[in-house]
């Protein structure tokens, strides 16, 4: 379950070493864009020492990598691969030949520090033009890859139009990875909203990923997970209609029913999927409240 | 082997340390800390474990701690050294 995924920082430890108390279902330890060129090394030192020291409390760790072109990303992978970071979040992935270098990489690594091959899944940020238009393939592209990630701030730059807070110009793509991501059967995670003091746009913009089926949102700012995991959740209303077609289906087949029907509506397998889904993820949003009570 | 080179790590930010290290004939390490009267030794080891790791046997080695964690020093210390053109022995 990822409903909120909270950039920190590299080389930033008063942020990094409160990372399990953010209340984000993951955290992506940031190499690339929040660290100053010059400061690359420490970062990677930096987050190193954390993946081999902290717990993170129940909290995935997720590692934001420099990009292919940058010269860094293969000395990002050989410090912090042999620490178990559970997922590696590749940058400006543009085509599964791109997705496939960094795996034949990781694969290395793996087999060097005697980890079992394959351990470390990725999740490829689209943020192209290219990558877009190739999102299907990149999903499909390596079995490390658990989901794909859609970044607004590059893509409208590369489209060379304008990023606007209704994101009409980033409809298509959204959409796009959306259907690529379900069609490769994995997660797929929208962009993060950048105006932090805007938490009723957050809000909106998050129920329209929502609505648009992405899995979860990217978030800049801790104070934006709260919203973002409220409006990842199932509802109350989701959870009791649920547990009611489950109710519904159980007393079908004690009376020997072939179909059954729950406020006149037909119960069919799509709406039984989306009802286990409900369940499934209230269960996990539990577990998690527990955990940190 | 000597410190040959001046490097500097880290930052003076809440939680960070900034490492120095100078070149000098003789291994000497200098801790500001504002838990020095609590956790100097144990930054002082630190240092020296990290500073054997590296075979460093002799430079002046400048801490200014902001109550880092002991994994922050350790990689404020190391990145500092290798910015110095020290690699860990094997």
């Amino acid at each position: 379950m990822r409903r909120s995924m909270l950039f920190l920082p590299g080389n930033t430890p008063n942020i990094i070493m409160n990372a399990d108390v953010l209340g984000a279902d993951s955290v992506i330890l940031d190499l690339e864009d929040a660290v100053a060129p010059n400061q690359k090394d420490a970062a990677r030192i930096l987050v190193r020492n954390a993946l081999k020291t902290m717990d993170f409390a129940g909290c995935e760790v997720i590692v934001r990598i420099n990009p292919l072109s940058s010269g860094e990303w293969e000395a990002d992978l050989e410090e912090i691969i042999p620490w178990g970071p559970d997922v590696i979040m590749p940058t400006k992935i543009g085509s599964s030949q791109d997705v496939q270098t960094i795996s034949a990489c990781i694969s290395r690594i793996e087999e060097k520090h005697h980890m079992e091959v394959g351990h470390t899944k990725l999740m490829p940020l689209i943020e192209t033009a290219r990558g877009v238009e190739n999102s299907f393939h990149i999903a499909e592209a390596d079995p490390r890859v658990c989901a794909i990630f859609i970044g607004c701030e590059d893509l409208t730059a590369d489209l060379c139009c304008e990023r606007t807070k209704e994101g009409h110009e980033v409809f298509y793509a959204r959409s796009r990875v959306v259907c690529a991501a379900r069609a490769a059967g994995i997660d797929v995670y929208d962009t993060p909203f950048t105006d932090i003091n805007d938490d009723e746009g957050l809000r909106k913009d998050s129920e329209f990923a929502k609505g648009l089926g992405f899995s979860g949102k990217a978030c800049i700012n801790p104070r934006q997970v709260d919203t973002v995991n409220a409006v990842f959740s199932p509802s109350e209303e989701a959870i009791t209609y649920a547990k009611r077609v489950f109710q519904v289906i159980e007393e079908g087949k004690r009376m020997g029913r072939g179909a059954v029907a729950l406020d006149g509506k037909m119960i069919d397998k799509p709406i039984v999927d989306r009802a286990r889904r409900v369940l499934e993820m209230a269960e996990l949003i539990q577990k998690k409240v527990t955990v940190h009570e | 082997m000597k410190i040959t080179q001046r490097a500097l790590a880290g930052t003076v930010e809440s939680s960070d340390c900034m490492v120095m290290l100078l070149p000098a004939e003789e291994l000497s390490i200098e801790i500001d800390s504002i838990v020095k009267q609590q956790y100097g030794h144990v930054i002082e080891k630190l240092v020296r474990d990290m500073l054997k790791k590296f075979d460093v046997t002799a430079g002046l080695v400048k801490i200014q701690d902001q109550g880092a964690l002991d994994c922050v020093i350790e990689a404020r210390v190391e990145t500092a050294l290798r910015r110095a053109g020290k690699e860990a022995k094997a």
